[in-house]
């Protein structure tokens, strides 16, 4: 296992240095004047020239690659251009609130799209899986802010059982804030089902022809019995492993998300850096999120390889 | 495509295959997809929302830009659909459905082609990663496993702020960030290709490695690759319209249905949901549709 757990996380440090390259590549190497497209059209070369001075823009490249791998070590991404302070605190404090709506999110989505994914393998070829599978190719399509703005109409405006803004009031307790963030979550929820369920279904229909469960369905366990202790073991590890995914993504789905409910995580300030052609903000909020992303697909292969030893020790030599 | 010759052996297995049979097969597939209903709903939607792009080109009821005859922007407000309006008029004004309609031209000339740089960039990396493997495949697999790390939107947003918004700005950046998804998804299918015997007999004729991947893989894994163009089209759909909502794709005052949400969303809380619904519902109608007809793709191409 920890031989497994080296090999992994020598793997993603190098991935982590690949992708810090790619979004510094966009950032900095692309033809741009930054001081132009910050200022805009109208300034006076003379203000363009100043900025682009003061933020080392027109350093040698190497030199602005080296700056901003420090800034990958040190895990200090620079000030923002638009407050002059550094970035990394803001950038933390929204993903605090942002990792609150995802995990409330994360909460709703995984333990019903599982036992929907099992049940429609049980019930393979049945209306009832068919109508899970539909349901799972239709949400799992429609994007997070189209989802959202019906939730919205039907829920918050029509129906007015939920708040249409997601930002709890100063100081409320669980309860109200969790009322606050359910629509956003839900929202989110109901993309992530259809590829959690879709996993869960194929994994199980999978085991489920297995000459092991014949066996023990063959000695007299009953269904559920079999499901319980044969089954979901080896089925879920691919459920696992999207689930570990979709954790990264889920930082993408939730600025639109964001956006609609007005609520004021990382996909806001993302926004309002893209508004104001922050690019340390930007940068700093995309490697931050590939950061998040690898956390969380080591995690599930972590979890994978305690759930099947096949893999850990495939892997690990 | 001809998918019954996936496993035929000997050199160029579709030339191998008479014409006659070949022509048999794509019936047969037809035939399989017209059975499963998700597939001819998504056909059939997909259809209505060709024909109206088309249509909208020739004529909509009122200009999709401009508010109608008599609208004062100071007295009016936004109205509910009417027989006049069908889905009511927007908060300038404009005739919600003409918008809509017009819309559906941005989604049939923005999505395809980002799809379509997706998946021609992403089998090219994808076969040359498979075919070669060794080292090639150990850096290329590394970086596009770094690329799959960073969320497409989030790196999209960055891209767009640097190079400025237009629509062909927004093609090129969503067709470069779908390449390392499907060069996965072919190098995959090229691994399982490459060990069959028509690639050894290729080799031992001394065939060259790109005369190799294309003549001879590439077309028995067309299968997957058109399941793949489909997929990367309704993700395309997705990303372009979440990119256009949050104010970075296509610009006003073009009536693209994700810009159109952006504009309007906020005046659904006082119960002004025509402008957004309407529009929220094409997107979702269209790339649920998509969805489908890659599902049923999917399940016969794959069979």
């Amino acid at each position: 296992m920890a031989r497994f757990f080296v090999r992994r996380l020598a793997l993603s440090l190098v991935t982590l240095w690949l992708l810090a390259t790619i979004v510094f590549v966009i950032a900095n190497v692309l033809p741009t004047d930054i001081g132009r497209t910050i200022l805009g059209p109208f300034a006076s070369q003379q203000t363009v020239d100043a900025l682009n001075e003061r933020l080392g823009t027109n350093d040698p490249i190497l030199v602005q690659y080296a700056r901003s791998m420090r800034n990958l070590v040190t895990l200090d991404f620079g000030d923002s251009f638009q407050s002059g302070a550094p970035v990394m605190p803001t950038l933390l404090a929204a993903m605090g609130r942002s990792a609150q709506l995802a995990a409330l999110a994360l909460l709703l989505t995984i333990p019903i799209s599982i036992v929907a994914g099992v049940y429609a393998a049980r019930r393979r070829d049945r209306p009832s899986d068919r109508a899970i599978v539909l349901f799972g190719v239709t949400s799992s399509s429609i994007p997070e802010f189209v989802t959202a703005t019906f939730l919205v109409v039907v829920v918050g405006v029509g129906l007015g059982w939920l708040p249409v803004l997601a930002n709890p009031p100063p100081g409320a307790g669980l309860i109200t804030t969790v009322k606050y963030l359910l629509m956003p979550a839900t929202a989110m929820a109901v993309v992530y089902f259809g590829y959690i369920a879709r996993m869960a279904r194929a994994g199980t229909i999978e085991v489920l022809q297995s000459d092991y469960v014949r066996t023990a369905t063959m000695k007299g366990l009953s269904t559920n019995q079999v499901i319980r202790r044969h089954v979901l073991r080896n089925s879920l590890v691919p459920t696992v492993a999207v689930i570990g995914v979709q954790i990264g993504y889920l930082f993408g789905g939730i600025i639109g998300v964001e956006k609609i409910f007005n609520y004021n995580g990382m996909g806001q300030l993302m926004l309002f850096a893209a508004q104001r052609k922050d690019i340390p903000m930007l940068t700093a909020g995309a490697v931050v999120i590939g950061i998040v992303y690898m956390v969380a697909t080591l995690i599930a292969d972590l979890i994978i390889a305690w759930m099947n030893p096949r893999v850990r020790l495939d892997e690990g030599r | 495509m001809a998918v019954s010759v996936t496993n035929a052996p000997g050199p160029a297995p579709a030339a191998a295959t008479p014409a006659s049979e070949r022509a048999q097969a794509r019936r047969e597939t037809l035939k399989l997809l017209l059975r499963r209903p998700g597939f001819v709903v998504g056909i059939v939607i997909l259809t209505f929302w060709v024909i109206c792009a088309v249509l909208a080109m020739l004529e909509v009821p009122y200009t999709p830009w401009d508010p109608f005859d008599g609208y004062d922007l100071t007295i009016d407000n936004p109205a509910p659909p009417s027989s006049e309006h069908l889905m009511g008029t927007d908060r300038l004004g404009r005739d919600v459905f003409s918008r809509v309609l017009y819309g559906a031209r941005d989604v049939f000339t923005v999505a395809p082609p980002a799809a379509l740089i997706g998946v021609v960039l992403g089998a090219l990396l994808g076969l040359v990663m498979g075919f070669y493997r060794g080292i090639t495949d150990d850096v290329l697999s590394r970086i596009v496993e770094a690329f799959l790390a960073l969320p497409v939107i989030m790196v999209a947003l960055l891209t767009l702020v640097v190079l400025g918004s237009s629509s062909v700005v927004v093609i090129g950046v969503v067709g470069i960030l779908f390449t390392p998804i499907v060069a996965r998804t072919v190098r995959s299918a090229v691994l399982a290709e490459r060990q069959l015997d028509y690639v050894t007999a290729a080799r031992l004729r001394g065939e060259s490695g790109p005369f190799i991947m294309v003549r001879e893989i590439l077309p028995n894994i067309a299968g997957p690759i058109v399941v793949e163009l489909t997929v990367r089209f309704g993700y395309a759909i997705f990303t372009v319209a979440t990119l256009s909502f949050l104010g970075v794709g296509l610009q006003p005052p073009s009536p693209d249905w994700g810009l159109s949400v952006s504009q309007e969303y906020s005046n659904m809380i006082s119960g002004v949901w025509w402008p957004t619904v309407f529009p929220a519902l094409a997107i979702a109608t269209t790339v649920v549709a998509v969805n489908l007809i890659a599902d049923g793709l999917q399940s016969v191409l794959s069979e």
